[in-house]
């Protein structure tokens, strides 16, 4: 079913490993096969060695909000339906240089409206769910 | 291995001896072309120059008129020299001082390099059109609703607040300070509405911590300048704005708008910019005496401020505080034609002929001995700055 929700190309080279991870509930991220450096968003080079060898690492997916902001309309009809929200970025514990952007929700399946935006700060713990949505699986984030 | 000393081989070689722009507006009639052509037109009769001997162009990739467009409707010579210059708002400063740089290598004489844009209609916003599926860096960020511009950014700001006690309070200096000065500005599109603080204080959220007048205008119009050679600038109508120093930005592990992902998001593009820019030049940050910081949301200004040297990190935003960015009396008086926020947001171009008009003398927020002047182009985009000096 069409959502108007944006959402990843799952055929993209680069991260179909990781949108296949999630959608079997784990959140990975990707490694230099050769130096073992992680790095996030994926990318065919490892910048500390250069290899192109690549492998899939799982995380704790638990973290730390590294920041937030809630969006107000204007705003594409989707996601203007469940304006003000809230967008946040997560630092991982198991190493905080690995950041990702997602949401704070109140269960794997609520809105992306249901938390009080005045209740949420920088550094309070999280850990991952998985919302599905159309055939994508998000990561979004609960509070630990 | 430590890098060779900074030679300056550019360094008052050039000018900006010309400067055109049209009326700025939303849903002005002329289509894009026709803006460009007018601009361009407008900047080679300020500069006393025909057109016929234009032989250089520099445009922004993101630019809707090609070159070949412009050249035969202005009418243009042979021309031998041409280059673009990306990432949008990053690009201002870029296509000018590359143009200087085909000037001062003898690859062209005359160069211009203009900004068109027809953005007021709302389908002109990039984000508003949806892609299908999202398979570059947007995947990683648009699917969570970090869409437009400004969450974009909003998201630093509010990283920047955590980390340096930021203030919703410096960001209304920023645009206080900005309205006031296109108030003064009769050709700005904001200056007839003066903004208070609790106007500021009030207005609706865009994106918290970011709202609506954190945010630069959408705009209609187009600029132009006109680069020579410094020795025929001098002979030429205008008070030549000298060339002195330029450089591009690109950090180690940058990624455009959605800078999330290295150890230090908040030390952008215009470090790298600004390091290499002192290095070119006779001057330094306590010599400027009047900046064009490119303003899409004001807490870019907070990151240029510190990020060229102004200030240390984390005091952009007190820096902001007592009218220190306020014309005239301000320790330095920036964006004193109104900036994007306030005068016109054409991409940033309107910072480059507002900081060649302080050398001129001519701004309508004119700085008492403005003899150095900065321009420099989009922070949270691979970036571009210009010292414009009147002496050389
Ligand atoms: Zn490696």
């Amino acid at each position: 079913m069409e959502t108007g929700w944006l959402l990843p190309d799952l055929e993209d080279p680069e991260s179909n490993e990781f949108w296949a991870g999630c959608a079997r509930g784990e959140l990975l991220v990707q490694a230099c096969a050769a130096c073992g450096a992680w790095r996030m968003p994926p990318r065919p080079m490892c910048a500390v060695c250069r290899s192109t060898a690549v492998r899939w690492e799982p995380t704790t997916g638990r973290g730390r909000v590294w920041s937030f902001i809630v969006p107000h309309p204007p705003l594409l009809p989707a996601f203007a339906e469940v304006a003000p929200y809230n967008s946040i970025i997560v630092e991982l514990d198991d190493d905080p240089g690995i950041r990702f952007v997602g949401n704070l929700v109140a269960s794997a399946h609520g809105a992306i409206n249901e938390i009080d935006p005045a209740t949420i700060t920088i550094g309070e713990p999280v850990r991952v769910v998985f919302h599905h949505i159309e055939d994508v699986t998000l990561p979004r984030w609960v509070r630990a | 291995m430590p890098r060779q000393p900074a030679t300056g081989l550019i360094k008052n070689q050039t000018a900006v001896a010309g400067l055109g722009q049209t009326t700025f507006g939303k849903g002005l009639p002329d289509t894009e072309l026709s803006l460009a052509c007018q601009a361009v037109s407008i900047a080679l009769d300020d500069a006393g120059i025909e057109p016929s001997e234009v032989d250089g162009i520099a445009s922004y990739t993101m630019e809707p008129n090609r070159e070949v467009d412009v050249a035969r409707n202005v009418g243009f010579g042979d021309v031998t020299w041409f280059a673009q210059v990306g990432f949008g708002g990053g690009a201002g400063c870029g296509v000018v001082g590359q143009a200087a740089m085909a000037v001062a290598t003898g690859q062209c004489s005359v160069a211009v390099a203009w900004r068109a844009r027809k953005r007021a209609s709302a389908a002109s916003r990039p984000w508003a059109q949806a892609a299908a599926r999202l398979s570059d860096s947007q995947q990683w960020s648009r699917p969570f609703g970090v869409i437009r511009p400004v969450d974009e950014i909003a998201m630093l700001t509010r990283r920047y607040m955590h980390e340096y006690g930021g203030t919703r309070d410096h960001l209304a200096n920023i645009a206080i300070a900005f309205r006031k000065h296109a108030a003064r500005n009769p050709g700005s599109t904001m200056g007839h509405k003066p903004m208070t603080r609790a106007d500021y204080m009030n207005a609706r959220w865009i994106s918290e911590p970011l709202c609506l007048f954190d945010n630069c205008l959408e705009t209609d119009g187009a600029l132009a300048v006109v680069v020579v050679s410094a020795e025929r600038a001098r002979d030429l109508k205008q008070p030549p704005a000298y060339i002195h120093a330029f450089a591009q930005g690109l950090p180690p592990q940058h990624q455009t708008m959605t800078n999330y992902f290295t150890d230090d998001p908040l030390r952008g593009p215009a470090w790298a910019a600004a390091k290499r820019m002192w290095e070119l030049a006779d001057v330094t940050a306590s010599d400027v005496k009047v900046a064009q910081l490119y303003d899409a949301f004001s807490p870019l200004i907070i990151l240029s401020l510190e990020g060229y040297g102004f200030c240390d990190r984390g005091e952009g935003g007190p820096f902001t505080d007592d009218g220190n960015i306020e014309w005239p009396n301000g320790r330095l008086p920036v964006n004193t034609s109104g900036g994007g926020m306030s005068e016109a947001y054409v991409h940033g171009f309107n910072l480059v002929l507002e900081g060649a008009r302080q050398i001129r003398g001519t701004s309508t927020a004119q700085v008492e001995g403005a003899d150095v002047s900065l321009v420099t182009s989009g922070e949270g985009v691979p970036t571009s700055a210009i010292l414009f000096t009147k002496d050389v």
